[in-house]
């Protein structure tokens, strides 16, 4: 075994703060969000605020929307839609095509937004932007309410389960910023989040355009005695369970260098994708159930003692034993996750082509890639309605079903709502290798948050 | 343990290396593309952490305009040779003694453009399947679009409109034969933040980066290296001046900025206060409003 990678370092993920402004950026935190909006509701001149007040906009993009304002006959206002819409189609069309990403940070956090477009037919995108969130902004026009559109991206953060919504009642310096009209809409979508088994829902009143109780506390709303947005994405825990959960390795890649330095190495690369390893921790390899115990854990040129979600680390084992990629390691002290060729899952079809029930799909899951065939539809969800659809199974784009499919090899995996990595999946198209759904596993619908 | 942190920039790491590891595993031949710029020193670290003890299992690919700086590839050479990497170099002045190109005319000449082609020759001679790229979302409103694993045609070129949807940390390489992958796994970084992990990380840049004193010129308010690269207007005066660079390309396309910033802390208490982003500089991006989105549908970086 080579002496480089002998000596056990302490943990050194945390870079202490040196007390200047460059220590300072060092130490931040990241944080994921979404946002899910039309055209009308001020999404757009929301993300272009925090970007703004952020100071994450630059002169020579603000002169170049400033210029397309112009052109695409805005007159003199700057539309900053056009700062988060990239290609040339959308520009013109003056829609929305894609998920965009845009970054800005604070002294605090660093955050990345996945800005998605909010039309019927975008659910896709929606689902694709929330897939990594952990927060969900759901923006709601105080004089409209609640709209069918808001309960369509509530159903999204439900399903893909973010573990904070925040409910942004944009506008309200068009209702006065009336107490009423803001508790009237809280109250109702109280109800809905009961439904849905939200988590932690946030109610702000907030005016996207004048910056009321977006980065500064606004006088105008004495009654509201909660925080700011900015200041609620600065201080929300960010993914404060994962390294709780049953400890889950998917093997990605095995690192054998064959050099003379390193004649013996053998490790398995991955991502720590729930809970944690320690050296010295008795492991299962599934689905072999091989048994044995982690005597090394590297990162890059280091070792370490023990290891987090979602590091990206190299696990070395006492014996020799046969592991590969799409094999999963997992701590003997921790619940196993199932290991089953029969999956059920909530699915939402990306694709023009339907789903074809009886078909067979590639299954891409953790590291691991198989074939599947449709078992079943058992039925689609009216996602505005909320109410289940038996009588046409016909899956399309952007529809929301719930299907059984039995897999070529066995998965090793969980819930999704145990584990958001084991507990998802992408079907693939096997002649056109496009990925045309994801999945969301489900042990026993019942026993799921999920209501439908 | 609900009380462990992970910096962003570890999270970043550890994102990117798990991009690395997935086109090691999915594909049969990648290629880092590398500039000598600082996102591609970043990846070809990153590179180097992702697979340690082993050697990196692809290689480093150079498209060189032969107008470099020559510091650019000093550093190159030094770095292939730290990381005991192997490197590719594709020329773009083969390409033009072969005919495959025309060298653009005029004051403005540049050949950014035709790297495109010298690329896509390259990648098909070596059969690479996939082509890692340092390119960043925050870079350019085309690349806030653009996957981790972006699909390319038998032409090599990107169908912004049909990309492949990227959900949780599944990424999807499969192709048709002749078909590629170009792979960012810096996607999610900002300028920042590479340099703040430059910093951290404590990787040594090319001198272009720390101001140093250089022969330069003005045009449309951009500050270019006075080089024989870049003919001069009869106009055009050359002056002495402190300045680095914020990107480093091709001569013809690298804007320098004026600055006295020569420490890593220097340069990034400029960033935090600059107001102008790092591409304002880049002539290869004010040609048109969708610049960028055209260059890349033809297979650009």
């Amino acid at each position: 075994m080579g002496n480089k990678i002998q000596n056990i370092e302490n943990n050194t993920n945390s870079v202490p703060s040196q007390g200047s402004g460059v220590g300072g950026y060092l130490d931040m935190e990241l944080l994921r969000f979404s946002t899910a909006g039309s055209v009308d509701d001020g999404k757009s001149t929301l993300i272009g605020r925090l970007l703004y007040d952020s100071k994450s906009i630059f002169e020579d993009q603000l002169q170049a929307v400033k210029d397309a304002s112009k052109r695409l006959g805005g007159g003199d206002e700057v539309n900053l839609a056009l700062l988060t819409d990239g290609l040339r189609a959308e520009r013109e069309q003056g829609i929305t095509i894609d998920v965009a990403y845009r970054y800005f940070a604070t002294p605090k956090r660093k955050f990345i937004i996945a800005d998605t477009p909010g039309h019927i037919e975008y659910t896709r995108n929606m689902v694709t932007g929330a897939s990594t969130a952990d927060v969900a902004i759901i923006l709601i026009d105080a004089r409209n309410g609640i709209i069918e559109q808001s309960k369509r991206h509530s159903y999204v953060a439900s399903l893909l389960q973010i573990p904070n919504v925040v409910v942004a009642v944009n506008k309200m310096d068009l209702v006065d910023f009336s107490e009423e009209v803001f508790n009237t809409i809280k109250k109702e979508y109280e109800d809905i989040a009961k439904i849905l088994k939200l988590k932690n829902v946030i109610f702000i009143p907030i005016s996207a355009r004048d910056g009321d109780n977006v980065v500064d506390a606004s006088d105008k709303t004495p009654w509201y005695k909660g925080e700011t947005l900015l200041h609620l994405l600065e201080t929300l825990p960010v993914r404060k369970d994962e390294t709780n959960l049953p400890a889950r390795f998917p093997v990605q890649y095995v690192i054998r260098p064959h050099s003379d330095d390193f004649h013996d190495y053998r490790g398995y690369a991955g991502r720590i994708s729930g809970g944690s390893f320690k050296v010295g921790d008795e492991i299962t390899v599934l689905p072999s159930k091989t048994q044995s115990k982690i005597v090394a854990i590297d990162e890059g040129t280091k070792s370490l003692n023990e290891a987090f979600t979602p590091q990206s680390v190299t696990i070395r084992l006492e014996d020799n034993v046969d592991v590969s990629r799409g094999d999963i390691i997992v701590k003997n002290s921790d619940t196993k996750p199932t290991v089953s060729a029969n999956v059920s899952l909530l699915t939402c079809w990306l694709n023009h082509k339907p789903l074809n029930e009886g078909g067979k799909y590639i299954i891409r899951h953790a590291t691991e890639e198989t074939h599947a065939i449709i078992k079943e539809v058992h039925y689609k969800v009216n996602i505005n309605t909320l109410e289940n659809i038996l009588d046409d199974k016909t899956v399309k784009m952007n529809d929301i079903a719930h299907i059984s499919i039995k897999t070529l090899k066995p998965l090793k995996y969980d819930s999704y709502g145990e584990n958001r990595i084991t507990g998802s999946l992408v079907l693939i198209d096997e002649n056109t290798f496009e990925t045309v759904g994801a999945g969301m596993i489900v042990h026993n619908l019942e026993d799921e948050t999920f209501t439908i | 343990m609900s009380n462990y942190k992970l910096t962003h920039l570890k999270e970043l790491e550890s994102e990117s290396i798990f991009i690395l590891r997935e086109v090691a595993a999915q594909f049969e031949k990648p290629a880092l593309l590398f500039s000598g710029g600082k996102d591609s020193i970043v990846m070809a670290y990153l590179a180097y952490k992702a697979f340690y003890p082993a050697a990196i299992p692809f290689p480093f690919v150079h498209i060189d305009t032969g107008h470099n700086f020559e510091e650019t590839i000093t550093y190159r050479d030094e770095l292939v040779k730290l990381l005991g990497a192997q490197l590719i170099v594709g020329s773009v002045e083969e390409s033009i003694a072969q005919g495959r190109v025309v060298e653009e005319k005029g004051y403005t000449a540049s050949r950014n453009k035709l790297q495109t082609v010298t690329l896509l020759d390259t990648l098909e001679k070596y059969k690479f399947d996939a082509a890692l790229g340092g390119a960043r979302r925050d870079e350019e409103k085309a690349r806030a679009k653009e996957r981790f694993f972006s699909h390319r045609d038998e032409f090599g070129q990107w169908d912004p409109k049909n990309q492949r949807p990227e959900l949780w940390n599944i990424f999807n390489g499969k192709k048709q034969l002749g078909e590629h992958f170009r792979v960012f796994p810096i996607s999610n970084w900002t300028e920042m933040d590479v340099w703040q992990y430059i910093l951290q990380e404590n990787i040594p840049l090319p001198s272009l980066y720390y101001t140093h004193e250089r022969e330069v010129f003005e045009r449309d308010g951009v500050i270019y290296a006075a080089l024989d690269a870049i003919p001069r207007k009869p106009t055009e005066v050359v002056e002495v001046k402190k300045v680095r660079c914020r990107t480093i390309g091709d001569i013809t396309c690298t804007g320098l900025t004026l600055s006295s910033a020569n420490s890593l802390e220097d340069i990034i208490d400029e960033i935090a206060s600059s107001r102008i982003t790092e591409r304002g500089g880049r002539s290869d991006d004010k040609r048109s409003e969708a610049a960028m989105e055209d260059r890349k549908k033809a297979g650009y970086f």
